[in-house]
């Protein structure tokens, strides 16, 4: 298209300075509308890493249940058994503890699986490999063995899928030295963050989300490359405020980006940041936002004891407190079992009111 | 037998199975493992486990205790028996069938598996119980709800999430509950049921032994052939028969875990030959014939109440539908579909009955009707039934709610009359 209208400039001769500059204004501005415009639903975005790291790797392969002829139980390693053939995909029988301790033991002999839990309540089955076989391993060997894997899978509430299906992990994980944890939101947060995962020497628990695999979000150039990597360990800011931050990962990061419009019509402006990474967690850019703000509230779907939001609210008074202008507000998931009636559900989760409640509580405009 | 047969299958790995195979690798095989055509008799299984029998004289086969009591009709059932039979496998289908309605209509939601084509195992097992036995199934549990007593009003108002479930819907269509009946729920992860049921059968025989209480209570155990892969299985078969505990562990092996095939997963595929290596009987059986399930039934039960132990047994069946209603069940092949659905449970038992003269017809039909008046009557109670109020999120968290805590007041949270008003912020 540029070459095209460049000799219509420059043949047509009669074309004056001042309208070929509005030319170019005009096919710039198309080409960041086209570069903009190109979305990619979560879903596209782990298959595409998943691809692109098996690509380049031969030592990386995946296990999992369903994960290959059904094309995944979420369709997110779709095509891959096509692609790379049942010796680099693996349907395996239903018995977590089983093919966790076997992609473990194959990460200690130098391969770098990525195992597949349907939904991580199913890796609670398997958790003593993940912890005592992964986690521990580099540190008990003094770095002779590290464990290159990746365990990733849904985590979190879905919709109606009742008490054993619904639970966080994120707190569990992130308890454990040793492990990196990482939930990603947007794609771009999802190709990024999975391909360091693979890449990564340790083991990875990548937490995803089965609500937001159909959701799309613009995605940049830059992220659809393949060499494409997110630094593990660095927040995001999704949206800069003034007024008051409010931390929080995966699915809640659309609520609190929700929430943040309706603060703003009120007057509020709310500092958004999307950890990505549970473990290691980005003290620094939090501090620095409570810092700037003064007020912290912190949301997340899990139980609220002993949760991600607790960390957060520690680090923050130990290393802010002089800088905070109001108490710390945590907002997390009901502590009960999750309901299945779809009304209890929703009262046991966050919801944009709430954090809207909470934002405008730190910043004393209601009781 | 079962030698050649694991030798004919492709195993994983192989390099056969470098091109994508079709799903059916069934048809070939010689054995009658899968698609027995056997008419209704006494069962004829003949693997049967008894090459161990000389090493451990205590445990019998169970085919050789049936061949004794020869029959002296030809009949298994009376009609009173068989009416029942039958109304039970059409309440099971009906209520399935509502279920999908229904879920397609929004009134369900999550995760709903269910049981069409099985009936013949629940029938057959649960009719035989007490309302004192205990059953513990999976996330495939409202058929076996259904025929352990719990009302389709009931199990319909749970699977709409409403206050008059069973569970007052808090658990939902994975997680039925009934402890008037002894139903013991309903598990999501595959598996899980298994030592949970092995313990009920444990606290049976700790009655018996140590409370010196009249206890005879048997607990059935029904799971699928995926959780044969699964550690927990292995251990509760080697406790169960080295505590003698009173249960029937019953798999429903329908050759499909999702879109796995119980052959691509499965390095021996015959399930009941597992039994014998734990030293308890295993026995296979059809379990498309609600007539042949329940003679195995009658057996491995009254094996449990008289102390001998656990018996494995392992019912070759098959659903009609996918794995849930989110499946859109590609991989099985429309044939495999097809020779099973010809040998669905409920036509072969109206044909039994009415070939040998047990009901008629019309009987038949009145049941039917009968049970669609039922099942519709259930939706509509479901309907009307109210959504839980917001006080019962709090609620049933603990058996003693001081496990709450004490609040700020000093107070335990509980006692406080609004405590159970509160949300996510409590």
């Amino acid at each position: 298209m540029w070459g095209i209208l460049r000799r219509s400039a420059v043949d047509g001769g009669g074309f004056s300075a001042s309208s070929l500059r509005r030319t170019r204004f005009a096919l710039v501005s198309a080409r960041s509308y086209a570069a903009g415009s190109k979305e990619m639903t979560v879903r596209d975005a782990l298959n595409s890493a998943i691809d692109e790291e098996m690509s380049a790797d031969p030592k990386v392969f995946v296990m999992g249940e369903e994960v290959g002829q059904y094309q995944g139980a979420y369709k997110i390693t779709k095509g891959l058994l096509e692609k790379y053939g049942p010796e680099r995909v693996y349907d395996t029988p239903i018995t977590e503890a089983g093919f966790t301790g076997i992609g473990v033991g194959a990460a200690y002999a130098g391969l770098k699986p990525v195992v597949e839990f349907m939904t991580f309540n199913f890796s609670m089955q398997a958790i003593d490999h993940i912890i005592n076989s992964a986690a521990k391993s580099n540190y008990m060997s003094a770095g002779q063995i590290n464990v290159p894997i990746v365990f990733r899978g849904p985590n979190g509430a879905a919709a109606g899928v009742g008490a054993q299906h619904s639970q966080c992990y994120a707190a569990w994980y992130a308890s454990v030295p040793g492990l990196k944890v990482l939930a990603p939101y947007s794609a771009e947060d999802a190709r990024g963050l999975l391909k360091a995962a693979i890449r990564d020497p340790d083991p990875v628990v990548f937490l995803e989300n089965e609500l937001l695999y159909g959701e799309s979000f613009p995605i940049s150039e830059e992220a659809l490359d393949s060499s494409f990597c997110l630094p593990i360990g660095k927040a995001r800011i999704e949206r800069e405020g003034k007024d008051v931050t409010i931390t929080t990962f995966s699915k809640m990061v659309g609520f609190v980006l929700k929430a943040a419009e309706k603060l703003a019509e009120e007057g509020i402006s709310a500092e958004v940041i999307n950890l990505r990474s549970i473990r290691p967690l980005d003290r620094a850019t939090i501090n620095a936002s409570v810092r700037k703000t003064s007020r912290l509230v912190t949301v997340e779907e899990g139980f609220p004891q002993h949760g991600v939001c607790a960390e957060i609210c520690a680090s923050v008074v130990e290393e802010s407190f002089s800088y905070l202008d109001a108490p710390v507000e945590r907002i997390a998931g009901a502590d009960v079992p999750m309901p299945y009636a779809a009304n209890l559900e929703r009262l046991a989760l966050p919801q944009v009111e709430d954090i809207v409640r909470a934002a405008k509580r730190a910043c004393y405009r209601s009781k | 037998m079962a030698t050649s047969f694991s030798a004919t299958l492709p195993l994983h790995g192989s390099q056969e199975n470098r091109l994508l195979l079709p799903p059916i690798r069934l048809a070939p095989l010689p054995s009658s493992f899968l698609g027995s055509t056997r008419s209704l008799t006494i069962p004829s299984s003949r693997r049967l486990y008894h090459a161990h029998a000389a090493r451990r004289s205590p445990v019998v086969g169970v085919q050789e205790v049936v061949k004794e009591k020869k029959v002296t009709n030809s009949l298994l059932i009376t009609k009173e028996e068989g009416l029942v039979l039958y109304e039970d496998m059409i309440l099971g289908r009906s209520f399935e069938d509502m279920c999908a309605q229904m879920y397609y209509r929004g009134k369900m939601f999550g995760f709903v598996h269910l049981y069409n084509g099985q009936e013949a195992v629940s029938t057959g097992f649960i009719k035989l119980l007490t309302q004192s036995d205990s059953v513990v199934s999976t996330y495939r549990d409202h058929v076996h709800a259904l025929s352990k007593g719990v009302s389709a009003r009931a199990v319909m108002s749970e699977l709409f999430g409403k206050v008059t479930g069973c569970c007052r819907g808090q658990g939902g269509s994975m997680h039925m509950f009934s402890k008037e009946h002894n139903m013991l729920g309903g598990f999501a992860f595959i598996g899980e049921g298994i030592p949970v049921a092995t313990g009920a059968a444990f606290t049976s025989k700790y009655k018996r032994e140590v409370l010196k209480q009249d206890c005879e209570d048997v607990t059935v155990a029904f799971f699928g052939d995926g959780t044969c892969n699964n550690g927990q299985f292995y251990e509760c078969l080697n406790m169960a028969a080295l505590y003698k505990l009173p249960i029937i562990f019953v798999v429903e092996n329908n050759l499909w875990a999702i879109g796995m095939s119980h052959l691509r997963s499965t390095s021996d595929p015959e399930i009941w030959k597992k039994g014998p290596a734990f030293g308890m009987p295993g026995v296979h059986v059809d379990g498309m014939d609600v007539l042949k399930v329940r003679e195995v039934a009658k057996e491995a039960v009254m094996r449990a109440r008289r102390g001998e132990g656990p018996t494995l047994v392992e019912c070759e069946t098959y659903r009609f539908r996918g794995h849930s209603l989110a499946d859109p069940d590609e991989l099985r092949d429309a044939a495999e579909k097809a020779k099973y659905a010809a040998r669905d449970p409920i036509t072969a038992l109206k044909k039994y009955l009415v070939e040998n003269k047990l009901a008629s017809e019309g009987e038949l039909k009145t049941i039917e009707k009968k049970i669609d008046e039922l099942v519709e009557e259930a939706v509509e109670f479901a309907d009307a039934s109210p959504q839980p109020g917001r006080s019962q999120l709090l609620e049933n968290v603990f058996a003693d709610p001081k496990g709450f805590g004490i609040g700020p007041d000093g107070r335990y949270r509980c006692e406080d009359p609004k405590f159970t008003e509160g949300t996510a912020q409590v």
